[in-house]
């Protein structure tokens, strides 16, 4: 096995798919170099790695590219096997990727879609937002994971850093939209998950700090406001910030 | 109930990756088709209760949902043959990237409209971008709407510009599908796996992808025409997916009805 050296990521400071793939080498005890991608300019190394989404992050161990975070976590786990992020049953491993598959195909973009609309959009955008964490309560609740400490188990898992890490955007936008998102009345099991996630020492050395995030969604939700000419529709990302709100929501980005 | 269900669609590509990967296996299981232009059955209905779609694979009762996470299941459920995904680390992550690339490149251009087929409030998202307004009303049109849009639509929807820069696109990701093919003899290497189970079953919709938008995949992608007519010789393949000829009938169908020449 490479000694853990070999490992580089590159990535974007606000971008939770970065997140992902960070906090799992951190849970894993892996050392690895750390290189800042300018998402709308990438560089080289970028491109020559991820040459058909050119997108953040991308994983590089011993120069071999490993892109997609869901991708670059189950590659993580099986090449490293302490503290095992997967779950080794099949069924469970099934349901895990279900979920993950659920987050970035419904959840991560209901959520995109209430920071960048207003109006009857925005309202139901945030609809959409609830209606997806009421399918994940009930699961917490009394589903698959139902009288668990996290979705891993009694340790964080798969499962948990795909939706830990993207979920202090609601937070975020919450402040940032003057929009409810995660009530902790109707979503108490989630709410609870999401302060215990938050609170796990690996978690508070990977997300960025609140106002870090806050200063930069304002900034990227005014340059929006500015491109919609302030009306009431969901506002098409264009190229300049398609990057930016990728990155912030993580709809597309790897 | 036997011990293994596959909640099914004749035509779903999505449905006969997990038939493939089974037969791969020589796993036994009950096929039951479920009535997509009706009422969705109780069973469907209770397994996947999220989207509420075909494939979903029952085992000892319990529900596998999503078409590749089905795949890897049936793989890991019996891991002492037929592997379908390398051993390898490495090598297991560049086949669950690239049948993510097919997924993703397969699905409509129209990225909003995340298909629960069977809403009406779908079906509009689906509309959005579509010039020609559909009854809502008619389970066959929601049927063939999620046809439509999921299938690599563009190729036969559009018309003049639209469709040749649609076939463009469509060449490109054949290209890339070639340059990643290169030599081999499947995706996977020497062994048929994940890869080829993710697109073999749009090797039946590569006629009617031809005739309706006038190129040939032979030409543009000579070594993954290859690979789909080795595909077509596994029993697995042949015995799951469409014929090319039902499938380009289900598109002049489809055609007709939205009045695209």
């Amino acid at each position: 096995m490479d000694p853990p050296s070999s490992l580089k990521l590159l990535g974007s400071w606000a971008d939770s798919h970065t997140h992902r793939v960070q906090l799992a080498l951190k849970l894993k005890g892996l050392e690895f170099e750390y290189q800042e991608e300018d998402v709308i300019n990438p560089s080289p190394a970028l491109l020559l790695h991820n040459p058909i989404y050119k997108k953040v992050p991308v994983l590089l161990h011993s120069d071999r590219p490993v892109v997609e975070s869901v991708v670059i976590l189950q590659y993580i786990d099986e090449t490293w096997a302490d503290n095992p992020i997967m779950p080794s049953d099949p069924f469970e491993r099934a349901v895990a990727r279900f979920w993950c598959h659920f987050a970035e195909d419904k959840l991560a973009p209901a959520v995109g879609a209430v920071f960048s609309s207003s109006g009857e959009g925005q309202k139901a955008a945030v609809d959409q937002v609830h209606d997806n964490l009421k399918l994940l309560e009930r699961e917490l609740r009394d589903g698959a994971f139902k009288g668990q400490r996290f979705f891993g188990g009694e340790k964080i898992g798969l499962l948990d850093i795909v939706l830990g890490c993207g979920s202090y955007w609601l937070a975020v936008f919450e402040e940032v939209m003057e929009v409810k998102l995660v009530d902790p009345g109707t979503f108490p099991v989630f709410h609870a998950w999401l302060k215990d996630f938050e609170e796990q020492n690996e978690v508070k050395e990977t997300i960025p700090a609140i106002d870090k995030l806050l200063e930069y969604a304002r900034g990227i939700r005014q340059m929006m406001l500015r491109l919609s000419n302030g009306t009431s529709t969901t506002v098409p990302a264009t190229a300049g910030t398609t990057g930016a709100i990728n990155v912030a929501v993580d709809g597309s980005s790897g | 109930m036997k011990a293994v269900v596959l909640l099914d669609f004749w035509a779903s590509p999505f449905g006969q990756r997990c038939r493939i990967a089974l037969a791969e296996k020589g796993v036994e299981y009950e096929y039951r088709e479920e009535n997509i232009l009706g009422a969705k059955s109780p069973l469907l209905l209770k397994s996947n209760p999220v989207y509420k779609k075909i494939p979903v694979l029952i085992h000892d009762g319990k529900p596998v949902c999503e078409s590749l996470i089905i795949v890897q299941y049936i793989d890991e459920a019996w891991p002492d043959r037929a592997p379908l995904l390398p051993a390898d680390p490495y090598a297991r992550a560049q086949a669950r990237f690239w049948a993510d690339f097919v997924d993703m490149k397969v699905r409509s251009p129209y990225a909003d409209a995340s298909h629960e087929f069977d809403s009406c409030s779908s079906l509009r998202i689906a509309t959005n971008n579509c010039a020609q307004p559909v009854c809502s009303q008619h389970p066959l049109t929601l049927f063939f709407m999620y046809q439509f849009f999921e299938y690599g639509s563009r190729l036969w929807k559009l018309k003049g510009e639209a469709q040749a820069a649609a076939k463009e696109e469509f060449i490109l990701i054949l290209k890339l599908l070639e340059g990643e093919l290169g030599a081999k003899k499947y995706f996977g290497g020497d062994a048929f796996g994940f890869v080829d189970i993710a697109l073999a079953p749009f090797v039946s919709w590569f006629y009617s992808y031809e005739t309706c938008a006038g190129f040939s995949i032979e030409e543009a992608a000579p070594k993954v025409a290859a690979w789909g007519k080795r595909c077509m010789d596994r029993k697995s393949v042949a015995n799951a997916v469409s014929h090319p000829d039902k499938i380009y009938e289900m598109v002049g169908v489809l055609k007709k009805k939205f009045g695209v020449e």
